[in-house]
């Protein structure tokens, strides 16, 4: 036995917890990643808002089947499906701006977020329309209701629960894109522990970043699982 | 007129497409370079994450719940800075590739895991018991049998996350990585022209549009056969 | 038999799907409170006939004329002119989101837009009258078909139609539940509601018919009281068809 090896087991151990734990700065930068946190929350309760809402929208714009209308749809649904995020989002902030229409990165980022989320939400909303049995359209058009009726009292709403466990899933990957934010310089989690990092020479900002956005998505993920097994559609 | 002239310089500038088209290119094969690196190893660790899920122990399957979760709750970005940013001050020097590929592979393996999971639970188990009556071995019952029925019923899924993988490489830009996009941004800065992210852009729908219109359509096929 | 004022009044109706032309001419005259049964082969345009009766399905040419309004003009509201067109289909086609009291109080508040005490009480009293009154609480997936037939019944019923018709209304149901439903129309009928039924119960038709039409590709090719269509048909094609079904 060779009492100097877990002596020096324990200092590694030290060194490693002073590196990436390091109480002092962790005091230091929390209440800034604190803040980081709050306007990633921010930025996605606003992705989430108005990507869900673009992308019902548009679905039911599309259910009206006017031809050129509905090729526009798809185009742009595909265009913010196939494109990477971080791509459109540096587009918005560095190439927008060569023609004279530049926004600021918590904007951008937002906007760009939001479109991805709405093409995404917009296909899966409408497979879940084209899904509901032509005989549920039928039944509410013979008592008497119009198109709009059926489709906002019938249609959509079988629709929709329909599309809870797809949509839940996408709405999580989404945003968590807010981390993209960084890249335009929107002060939010990823980008304070970053900066906080370099101010200190310490990885332990980021360690609290990390810790945050498990504090954030965890649950959600687990929220998500829940869901996925709730809404499995019986008929 | 003159405002579209403007438009065209801005964002189809001939001259400046020329002048970068060797930089673009290079970032082109590097953003293919990791596609294939990582899609075929988070394919793999996916496999085994599934695999090992089916094993009938609670010590096997909390560790793999709380990988799956922990590295689907993570925001990728935050993964590859924490490891390309924060594994130097550990001591270990990692180059940006080997970053991006060890970031990428735990963020992809966790959802190839949970998508072939779920494919595998879908099942029957009379799938198993047939083939076990017939002689078949647990694990030739696994390969020949369960798997080949798993892919194909969440193949959907696995088509939609390697879109996602694709999309995710863009993401090495910010670790200086010199893929598409990286190289799109530094000819952008040189030119004060936007023509090369457009050009980065236009590469990449073309490159995965066909991918979303596949998925499109299966997408439609599965929910309405719910 | 002494009939009533007409109701429903089909003239020279036809119907085209691509190239296959579904009906050929059709002319049928319904009055108050009959109840036309109506027979004939799958494919033979029996069901396309009753879709084309509210224009479910749009007529290629023709007129029909439902209560005194004209089902094709232009200025007529449609959707008003459904409502006094009750229609039962074959797979029931409940609303899964409601509850069988939502699912008969939707039209009477979005169409007729009754206040909702109202609704609701008109819903219960229709649920009541189809034996259903204390099912109202109950989604479709928790009931029997027979009941779910019953309560899709109801919801035609809840409008107060001035005709109803029947799409096969039996055919997706278990043997055993036949009988509850075709014990409502029964009793509907017995109320002096105007309906119009396709299907293939001919006990049914027998006992509760005023008149069964056949029709064949599109045709109609035979009409009269069920004993002499059941009995004594005069075209070979009728005879054909009702031996076959005895048979059965």
């Amino acid at each position: 036995m060779n009492p100097a090896s877990p002596a020096a087991a324990m200092t590694n151990w030290q060194a490693f917890l002073f590196t990436f734990f390091d109480a002092k700065t962790m005091a230091t930068y929390a209440p800034k990643i604190a803040q980081g946190f709050l306007l990633t929350v921010e930025l996605a309760i606003l992705i989430v808002i108005s990507g869900l809402a673009l992308g019902l929208f548009l679905a039911v714009v599309r259910s009206f089947r006017i031809r050129p209308l509905n090729w526009l749809i798809v185009f742009a649904v595909d265009l913010f499906r196939a494109l990477p995020p971080l791509v459109i989002i540096v587009f918005f902030y560095f190439g927008l701006p060569v023609v004279g229409l530049g926004f600021e990165g918590f904007t951008t980022t937002w906007l760009a977020l939001t479109l991805v989320l709405a093409a995404f939400a917009e296909e899966i909303f409408w497979a879940g329309i084209l899904a509901v049995p032509k005989g549920q359209w039928e039944a509410a058009r013979s008592t008497g209701l119009g198109f709009l009726g059926t489709l906002g009292w019938v249609v959509l709403p079988q629709a929709i629960r329909m599309t809870i466990p797809p949509l839940t899933n996408r709405t999580i990957a989404i945003t968590k894109g807010t981390a993209l934010g960084s890249v335009v310089a929107v002060a939010e989690i990823l980008s304070t522990a970053q900066s906080a990092m370099a101010e200190s020479a310490n990885p332990s900002p980021l360690t609290l970043g990390a810790i945050a956005y498990i504090i954030l998505f965890v649950p959600v993920v687990i929220a998500g699982r829940w869901i996925e097994t709730r809404f499995a559609w019986k008929r | 007129m003159e405002t579209l002239l403007d438009l065209r310089d801005a964002f189809f500038n001939l001259d400046i497409i020329l002048r970068a088209s060797p930089i673009l290119i290079s970032g082109f094969w590097m953003t293919l370079k990791l596609i294939l690196t990582v899609v075929p190893l988070g394919l793999l660790g996916g496999l085994i994450v599934a695999l090992l899920y089916t094993v009938p122990s609670r010590a096997v399957r909390w560790p793999l719940i709380v990988y799956v979760d922990l590295f689907r709750a993570f925001p990728p970005l935050v993964l590859l800075v924490f490891i390309y940013a924060g594994l130097p001050f550990a001591g270990y020097e990692i180059s940006a590739f080997a970053a991006v590929s060890l970031g990428f592979f735990l963020n992809t393996s966790s959802y190839y895991g949970e998508i072939l999971r779920a494919g595998i639970e879908s099942i029957p188990r009379g799938q198993v018991e047939a083939a076990r009556s017939t002689g078949l071995s647990k694990w030739q019952a696994m390969t020949w049998v369960v798997l080949p029925q798993a892919v194909r019923n969440v193949l959907p899924d696995l088509i939609s996350n390697t879109l996602e993988v694709a999309k995710l490489t863009s993401l090495a830009s910010v670790v200086a990585l010199p893929e598409l996009l990286f190289q799109a941004r530094q000819a952008q800065s040189l030119t004060f022209n936007a023509t090369p992210i457009m050009a980065a852009a236009i590469v990449y729908f073309v490159l995965l549009w066909p991918l979303v219109r596949l998925l499109s359509r299966l997408e439609h096929r599965m929910i309405a056969s719910h | 038999m002494t009939q009533g004022p007409v109701l429903l009044s089909v003239r020279g109706l036809r119907k085209s799907f691509g190239a296959t032309e579904v009906l050929r001419g059709i002319d049928l005259d319904v009055h108050e409170r009959e109840l036309v049964f109506i027979i004939g082969p799958s494919g033979s345009g029996k069901s396309t006939l009753l879709r084309c009766c509210n224009r479910l399905e749009e007529p290629s040419s023709g007129s029909i004329i439902v209560d005194g309004t004209d089902l094709m003009a232009r200025g007529t509201d449609i959707n008003l002119l459904r409502r006094r067109i009750g229609m039962v289909f074959q797979n029931f086609n409940l609303y899964p989101h409601m509850t069988a009291l939502g699912n008969v109080m939707l039209a009477l508040r979005r169409v007729l837009k009754k206040p909702r005490a109202e609704a609701e009480e008109i819903a219960r009293a229709a649920l009541a009258r189809v034996g259903l009154a204390d099912k109202a609480a109950n989604y479709p997936t928790e009931l029997s078909g027979g009941q779910q037939q019953r309560v899709a019944i109801a919801r035609a019923v809840a409008l107060d139609p001035k005709i109803m018709l029947f799409d096969e209304p039996t055919s997706a149901l278990d043997p055993e539940l036949v009988g509850s439903v075709l014990a409502t129309m029964r009793e509907l009928r017995e109320s002096g509601m105007t309906m119009m039924v396709v299907s293939h119960e001919m006990g049914f038709a027998r006992a509760a018919a005023d008149r069964v039409l056949f029709m064949d590709q599109g045709e109609i090719i035979e009409q009269g009281p069920p004993t002499q269509i059941f009995e004594d048909p005069r075209e070979a094609r009728t005879r054909a068809f009702v031996q076959q079904i005895n048979r059965h």
